[in-house]
């Protein structure tokens, strides 16, 4: 009933609420190496807000900002490394596109290699069962004499 | 041996369905904080209200445990979750306001419409401040310990729902701390 409510009213409440701030537009470094190195450290990271854009791509109003702060840093003489330990420390690992190799993450990295590899290994033992001939181990002196005497019996018959 | 590993692969699958859907059951939208038991980053911002002389700044926090609710005039969800908070405040949870990425006079205009819930609200004009919190959009609030440490960040708005079954649980337990 609240839930029904509230769907209710929220086109009402989207109407009548201000505009959120547009984004920020870019200002893009003078230096077009600096400004080069800020849009590559963009295209690394991710935006939070929709979460499978990097900041270079996203519209949103606080992707928008994060590439401000990016030149900035980079600005301050920043390394990249220092750029993104800086995004790190705010919004997590979860801000790097490619995340780093560490005990959380070694089975996302390592995980495809491992199941090829178990893969190959269960079509390799499968091969080489199928090509081994099986061995002929000849009949007990116990089998054999029954063995003839089956066939003594068809003879007969 | 060999019957087992014929129903390997059916385990296999059984394992990794379960394990995709706990991954359904979870909110992408709900990052972890990485100011989780961190002590809130430093800052300073200037005040929303008129005749306020103060704004907020870390130094506020700290005593008890309190909220860190961030907010903002053209936020849709901060509409929904506003009487709620108006209502905490009533019962006494002090509750600081981040006014986020807000025209000047924005913030102030919106609780004096709205009414106002905050103990102390500061202006965080350029956002910046957001960012530091690792703050994705808003509503959202974090529990700060008496220490100054956060303790829980809640993403969205509050309702009374929640309230009950996730944030005052946690308040509460740190009260207890004291």
């Amino acid at each position: 009933m609240k839930r029904l409510a509230l769907a209710l009213i929220a086109p009402l409440l989207i109407a009548t609420a201000p505009l959120p701030p547009a984004p920020a537009e870019d200002r893009p470094l003078a230096d077009p190496a600096l400004e080069a190195r800020a849009q590559a450290i963009h295209e690394s990271l991710r935006c939070v807000v929709c979460q499978n854009e990097s900041i270079a791509e996203s519209g949103a109003v606080l992707a928008a900002d994060l590439r401000q702060v990016v030149r900035e840093r980079v600005a301050a003489g920043d390394s990249d490394e220092e750029v993104r330990a800086f995004m790190v420390a705010r919004y997590g690992d979860f801000v790097l596109l490619k995340p780093p190799f560490e005990a959380q993450t070694w089975l996302l990295w390592l995980g495809p290699f491992l199941v090829v590899l178990a893969g190959a290994a269960a079509v390799a033992a499968y091969l080489r069962r199928r090509r081994q001939t099986p061995e002929v181990v000849p009949l007990s002196a116990d089998e054999q004499t029954r063995l003839d005497a089956l066939m003594a019996e068809e003879d007969e018959r | 041996m060999r019957r087992l590993l014929f129903f390997a692969p059916v385990a296999v699958l059984v394992v990794l369905a379960g394990l995709l859907w706990l991954g359904l059951r979870r909110d992408p939208a709900t990052l972890p904080s990485t100011l989780i038991d961190q002590p809130l980053p430093a800052f300073e911002l200037t005040a929303v209200r008129p005749g306020d002389t103060e704004g907020l700044s870390t130094d506020d926090f700290g005593g008890r445990p309190m909220l860190l609710n961030v907010f903002a005039s053209w936020c849709v969800g901060c509409r929904v979750e506003h009487p709620f908070l108006m209502e905490l405040s009533r019962q006494g949870v002090i509750i600081q306001g981040l006014d986020w990425k807000d025209p000047p006079g924005a913030g102030a205009a919106w609780l004096a419409e709205h009414g106002d819930p905050y103990t102390l609200v500061g202006d965080d004009p350029d956002g910046r401040t957001g960012i530091d919190l690792g703050v994705s959009g808003a509503p959202e609030t974090f529990i700060v310990d008496a220490n100054g440490r956060v303790r829980h960040r809640h993403v969205g708005p509050i309702t009374p729902e929640i309230w009950e079954a996730e944030l005052r649980p946690i308040l509460q337990r740190l009260e207890a701390e004291g």
